[in-house]
């Protein structure tokens, strides 16, 4: 038996996955995504009025998510209106749930270990 | 924040057992490996050869060992075959073993995902399943709840 390669089909590239990570390791990021996802666009304006942060902090939220690429923002008048980019989330969601799935097999392959010797 | 995926599994087998299959270098190699003895050096900060036949090695670093308890090591993520853990390119992997009866609960938690920052990580598309575990979890529930807001 051996063990397939720890990655496959490369979807993103390495800088991108920190970036992606770290913009997710943040509850009001979450938040923020969230909510962008339910309103289909937003400005930090009408963002903050959902989150329990200030504006000021939805301003900064949004520029990390848009470096992570979670998010992109078009200019609308004088305030940046952004908009959900959902792929790099479902990427990461997907490699995630695929290092999970390896951590399944290997553990049955303990199993079968454990309960034969 | 909880960046971790942790998975478990109930075994048929007094935790001795477990034990044995998750340190042992000729079980290491079977679950992880081409079926040959994995290259282990079984003591804290010793070294484990984790094989991919042609496709290279995974290295890692023993980290605790807590006999029939716990058992834990850091290796280099996805992409960094070859490469030793070190800061930036390594998660950690932790087994604990839980007696259940005669049985043995065994959980393993692989974390330290954010703290990625030096290596070719990549991600493959592939059908998840369900408990994924804490952070990890919230990144496919919301990756699946904005699935469905798409029209």
């Amino acid at each position: 038996m051996t063990e397939p390669a720890r990655s496959s089909n490369s979807t993103a590239a390495p800088a991108d996955l920190y970036q992606v990570l770290t913009g997710l390791a943040d509850p009001t990021r979450r938040q923020i995504l969230d909510a962008l996802a339910t309103a289909g666009s937003g400005t930090a304006t009408t963002i903050a009025a959902t989150v329990p942060v200030s504006r000021q902090a939805v301003v900064k939220h949004l520029a990390i998510l848009d470096r992570a690429g979670l998010v992109r923002g078009q200019r609308a008048g004088r305030e940046m209106r952004y908009l959900l980019c959902p792929a790099r989330l479902t990427d990461t969601a997907h490699w995630i749930a695929a290092l999970a799935d390896d951590w399944d097999r290997r553990l049955r392959a303990i199993k079968d270990i454990a309960e034969s010797l | 924040m909880d960046d971790s995926i942790q998975r478990d599994i109930t075994i048929d087998a007094p935790v001795g057992r477990v034990w044995a299959a998750i340190t042992e270098p000729q079980h290491v190699g079977v679950w992880f490996g081409t079926g040959q003895p994995a290259k282990m050096d079984f003591r804290p900060g010793g070294g484990i050869v984790f094989s991919h036949g042609e496709a290279g090695e995974t290295l890692a670093t023993i980290e605790r060992i807590e006999p029939q308890r716990l058992f834990s090591y850091r290796w280099a993520l996805v992409g960094a075959r070859d490469v030793p853990p070190g800061d930036g390119n390594a998660t950690l992997v932790e087994f604990t073993l839980e007696p259940d009866g005669d049985a043995t609960r065994l959980t393993v938690t692989e974390t330290g995902f954010t703290k990625l920052t030096a290596v070719g990580v990549e991600a493959r598309a592939k059908q998840y399943g369900d408990n994924v575990g804490g952070w990890a979890q919230k990144v496919v529930e919301l990756a699946d709840y904005i699935a469905t807001m798409r029209p």
